[in-house]
């Protein structure tokens, strides 16, 4: 199940999972990427916290928690190359994986139709 | 104010949109920051073959000395800026600054002694300040005219030189600093061999008329590329040069600055033409005593970029030691850049200290300028 929000984060849901990067339009506007900062593995995170921050050329922007949730794993290899998200956002570019406290909740969560419609 | 003012267009503004610049309001310019190839490949580019910038928002000044007789000019300019302007021989440009009465800096700029005038180029932010200031205090002995009529732009870059020496043969032979009157194209320029890259290039000033056809020609080469103001930014950082407004300011001395270099010997204590720029007794025994605080260079340890604004401190203490005035991410260099001032006690090369980024603690050290071996064509 493929989520977003309106800060343009993505999700993909699967078994109370959710993989959680930021989308083509957000990359878009940010431009290269030169850092990113990932939260730790094992930390709880309440929707909206500020859970990674991006640093692109221009300036740095944070990535919101979408949902509740355990950050279970994180992606090594943007820390190491955060070109990877400005070439592949929404699959090897993703940021963490977020165990839902409340999977239930991701349903009501904008699909890709309702974020392209907003993001013209 | 509510309503901000409408922005101002340059001779290039329809090309740069033509050319897909993301377009920006700068100084009150409506301005590329970024072409279509994006910030870290343009500057890579400027660095590697050449990158063409539109600066035309910045200011073009001419000081006609009313006696005909240069030198009178240049005496009179020199009642503005700490600055040798009268040794400035005819042909050549050389950086300078404005000074105001607390010996602060009110903006940088660059002059060309074009023989029977001096060519002055300001910053677009302080223009309307600058021409206003000239105009009340050089009246006397000189005509100040700002050309509005003429565009700006840089060709920055190790192909720059073969990239206009097509057009112009003789701008190859050009040694650094020096400018000249250039037929381009049939059109009337003034090229000078300078930037604000660290790298060799030119700086153009050309007919506002002329000056699409121009930029055109020079993008006809698979070299040149539209470089936009992001790069510009990034290429100047990594070649530890100050940009007006965020390095240096009315709170920052030539000294605090580091920009002694721009002072010569001849406008010191004890020189022949000694003083006589306004804030002179506070800059002068600042050649002897320091200053406070010193723009550095700083290298922040690991990958985050850490931004203008930024606190240092030291080891042990808690207050503030110092703060960032430019910072961003080094496409060149592969690292983090920043300048900005410490205390002088703490201001050599080396020195360790602790930069706050988003509620942590970042290790810093102090560096030497510029980060990149610069190519200019001494």
């Amino acid at each position: 199940m493929l989520k977003f929000t309106d800060d343009h984060e993505w999700l993909n849901v699967a078994d109370g999972v959710a993989t959680v990067g930021i989308t083509t339009h957000a990359v878009e506007q940010l431009g290269d990427l030169v850092f990113v900062d990932l939260p730790e593995v094992g930390a709880t995170l309440a929707k909206n916290d500020a859970a990674a921050t991006v640093e692109s050329v221009k300036a740095a922007s944070d990535v919101y928690c979408p949902l509740e949730g355990e950050v279970i794993e994180v992606n090594e290899a943007i820390r190491n190359d955060p070109s990877i998200v400005n070439s592949a956002p929404q699959a090897d570019g993703w940021f963490f994986k977020l165990k839902l406290a409340n999977p239930a909740e991701a349903e009501a969560l904008m699909d890709e139709a309702a974020y392209l419609a907003l993001v013209g | 104010m509510f309503d901000a003012e409408p922005l101002k267009r340059t001779p290039l503004t329809e090309l740069n949109i033509e050319l897909g610049g993301k377009m920006v309001g700068f100084a009150g310019y409506e301005m590329p920051v970024q072409f279509p190839e994006g910030v870290m490949k343009e500057h890579l580019h400027t660095r590697a073959k050449a990158g063409l910038f539109d600066v035309s928002h910045m200011g073009q000044v001419i000081l006609r000395p009313k006696s005909g007789r240069i030198e009178d000019a240049a005496l009179a300019l020199e009642r503005l800026v700490p600055v040798d302007i009268l040794g400035l021989k005819e042909g050549r440009q050389r950086y300078a600054l404005f000074t105001d009465e607390k010996g602060g800096i009110l903006d940088d700029l660059m002059v060309a002694n074009r023989g029977d005038h001096l060519f002055v180029v300001v910053n677009a932010a302080c223009k309307a300040q600058d021409v206003a200031h000239m105009r009340a205090h050089l009246s006397d002995l000189c005509e100040v005219e700002e050309l509005t009529d003429r565009a700006l732009v840089a060709l920055q870059g190790p192909a720059a030189e073969a990239a206009l020496a097509k057009f112009a043969p003789e701008v190859a032979g050009m040694a650094f600093m020096e400018v000249r009157g250039v037929s381009i194209l049939s059109a009337d320029c003034i090229v000078s061999r300078s930037g604000y890259s660290g790298e060799d290039g030119y700086e153009i000033s050309v007919p506002a008329r002329a000056a699409v056809a121009l930029v055109r020609a020079l993008l006809d080469n698979a070299d040149v590329h539209p470089i936009g103001l992001g790069a510009r930014d990034s290429l100047r950082l990594e070649a530890g040069l100050c940009l007006y407004g965020n390095d240096i300011d009315t709170t920052t001395t030539p000294v605090a600055a580091a920009l002694e270099w721009a002072v010569q010997k001849v406008r010191r204590a004890g020189g022949a033409r000694a003083g006589g720029f306004p804030g002179a007794d506070v800059i002068l025994p600042e050649f002897e005593a320091g200053a406070a605080r010193r723009r550095v260079g700083i290298a922040p340890e690991g990958r985050a970029p850490i931004r203008g604004g930024a606190l240092f401190r030291d080891e042990t203490s808690t207050d503030p030691v110092g703060h960032i005035t430019s910072g961003g991410f080094g496409p060149t260099t592969e690292a983090p850049v920043a300048m900005g001032y410490v205390d002088t006690a703490l201001s050599a090369a080396g020195t360790r200290l602790f930069a706050d980024l988003r509620g942590k603690r970042v290790a810093v050290t102090v560096a030497t300028l510029p980060f990149i071996t610069p190519r200019y064509k001494r």
